[in-house]
């Protein structure tokens, strides 16, 4: 089953030895068959569509920390897997916030 | 939360946690004690550890490395009482004793260089596969060790009784022990045969959770996710190996397309009439991915064979290694002798449609047409069932025959195409096999008979 995993916006941005740190994590679950994709994101274009209307509206447009700024997509074998790859990585990490949500693609 | 739910989510975490480290512990061991089995042992004693110890204790910041720990001080106790590991005690004593002295925080720190890791995960792999053991014992053993699957889980997977497996499992550690197989990558002149059992199991186990997808247990389907990861990390641990890289560019690609190829009523859906928008384009770019890697790396076979028949496919086959730009491997134009009234149905053309492009491209590719007898057809398609367990159609076959009829350097890496499935002429079969034997519908009768 595939999960995203995503990280919010508002933390320290990360120091050499985190990138390191992070760099070796990345590689390492690429090394088990885990990691499908990974990536950084750009505060983009906000869409709203009311009434017919569509508005597209550049960023700021919200605090960062509810902004998704990184994402990996996994592929682990049970829901409890997902959570324990995402709790290695706050560790490295530190503080912040994410979300881990399963994945729903073409094979539902 | 009450204790009891609070207990079984301790046990989901731990269950998850041994699903990731687990093929990691035992290779690590393995590497240690030299002796599969007891690796196997350990890493189970100290899951047995921490299912006592953790929905008590909580689980320790950094799970794996607390498991690597406790089975490498098991492997203390356990050599300490044994004789039979006597031998290994010093090496093994001193090694954590320096440990122990400093008490390591992460994984990395307990279980060796990244490096030192792969070797023995790609050992760990070698020996799982080895041909010692037998395709069934390969199998159970590669899932128990390497997917860090329970007994339970590979017998449902393979519609076996868990004993049985459980045996299979027992054999195939006390074999390995027997013959004292080496805790090895094997030397280079054993590589290409050993690589090709691994390859092997994989590609097994991918096909059962692949012709299962319609059944009604989770665990069937997940066989193929299973296959597909142990080849990505198969890939990366020999990264410069084409045909590991080919056998999962095979996967990711027929993988994409395991949600469209059912009908809602479970009836199989041909290629050209899928749902394309259910085809899975991550796993698709993975799958070009992983099959430009193994182009780069191992470019066309030396020499490739086909049936001629109209010859439309010889000729395509041509085109699209001419186009590839790789080079041409040499074409192996195999047509029957008897073209009006041959055994081999596919190939039963007398006028070929495609003849003056097939002599061109057997001049490119400084190729030939060779001709083959229906008796050279049939003993090539009896072998072929016999020896590899294929069953194809007669004119498939063919293209095997041809090959005795053609000098090939030794070591050249040839390649056959089979273009067509036993069950395209079932008459042959029929006609050529012996007798079907009646049998009550009852599993022991079949196993009975089948012996």
């Amino acid at each position: 089953m595939r999960f995203l995993v995503t990280v919010n916006g508002g933390g320290a941005p990360p120091d050499e030895q985190l990138f390191a740190e992070m760099g070796r994590f990345v590689e390492e679950l690429t090394r088990a068959g885990v990691l499908l994709a990974t990536g950084g994101l750009d505060r983009g274009t906000h869409v709203t569509s009311s009434g017919g209307n569509i508005t597209l509206t550049d960023g700021p447009f919200t605090e960062s920390k509810e902004v998704i700024v990184s994402f990996a997509l996994i592929e682990v074998r049970s829901k409890e897997e997902a959570l324990e790859l995402a709790r290695r990585f706050w560790k490295m990490v530190g503080d912040g916030e994410g979300d881990i949500r399963q994945v729903f693609g073409p094979e539902s | 939360m009450t204790s009891e739910a609070g207990t079984a989510a301790a046990h989901r975490a731990i269950e998850a946690v041994w699903r990731i480290e687990s093929a990691r512990i035992i290779a690590g061991l393995a590497g240690l004690v030299r002796d599969v089995g007891l690796a196997e042992e350990l890493a189970q004693d100290a899951l047995v550890a921490a299912l006592e110890q953790w929905p008590a204790e909580g689980i320790p910041p950094n799970p794996g490395a607390w498991l690597m720990l406790t089975a490498k001080h098991r492997a203390i106790d356990r050599i300490r009482r044994n004789e039979r590991l006597g031998a290994r005690l010093s090496l093994l004593g001193r090694e954590l004793e320096t440990e122990q002295q400093s008490v390591p925080t992460e994984f990395d720190d307990v279980v060796d260089s990244d490096e030192k890791m792969g070797d023995d995960l790609l050992r760990l792999m070698f020996i799982s596969c080895h041909p010692v053991l037998s395709t069934e014992a390969r199998i159970a053993l590669t899932l128990r060790l390497l997917g860090g699957l329970t007994t339970e889980e590979i017998a449902r997977g393979f519609l076996a009784a868990e004993p049985t497996i459980a045996k299979r499992i027992v054999r195939a550690k006390q074999t390995l022990a027997s013959k004292q197989v080496p805790f090895e990558v094997p030397p280079p002149a054993e590589r290409p045969a050993r690589l090709a059992s691994v390859l092997e199991v994989l590609y097994l186990v991918f096909n059962e959770g692949y012709s299962a997808m319609a059944g009604d247990d989770w665990m069937r389907p997940a066989l193929c996710a299973e296959a597909l990861r142990l080849g990505r990390v198969l890939a990366e641990l020999m990264p410069a190996e084409p045909e590991v890289h080919g056998l999962v560019a095979l996967m990711e690609i027929q993988a994409s397309r395991v949600h469209a190829r059912l009908s809602p009523a479970g009836l199989p859906v041909p290629l050209l009439e899928q749902n394309r928008g259910r085809w899975d384009q991550l796993l698709i770019r993975r799958g070009f991915t992983a099959l430009l890697r193994a182009q780069e790396l191992g470019g066309p076979p030396d020499v490739l064979a086909l049936p001629y028949g109209g010859g439309g496919n010889t000729h395509a086959y041509h085109r699209g290694f001419a186009e590839a730009g790789a080079g041409l491997p040499r074409l192996v134009a195999v047509q029957a002798a008897d073209r009006a009234g041959t055994v081999a149905s596919a190939i039963r053309i007398s006028k070929p449609a495609h003849a003056a492009a097939v002599q061109d491209a057997i001049e490119e590719s400084d190729g030939v047409v060779a001709t083959v007898s229906d008796a050279e057809i049939l003993a090539a398609w009896s072998a072929l069932g016999r020896e590899e367990g294929v069953f194809c159609e007669p004119a498939s076959a063919a293209a095997v025959a041809g090959l005795a009829h053609v000098e090939i350097e030794p070591g050249a890496r040839v390649v056959c195409v089979l273009t067509g499935t036993g069950l395209k002429d079932p008459e042959t079969a029929q006609r050529e096999t012996p007798p079907p034997i009646p049998v009550e519908p009852d599993p022991d009768a079949i196993a009975e008979a089948a012996r």
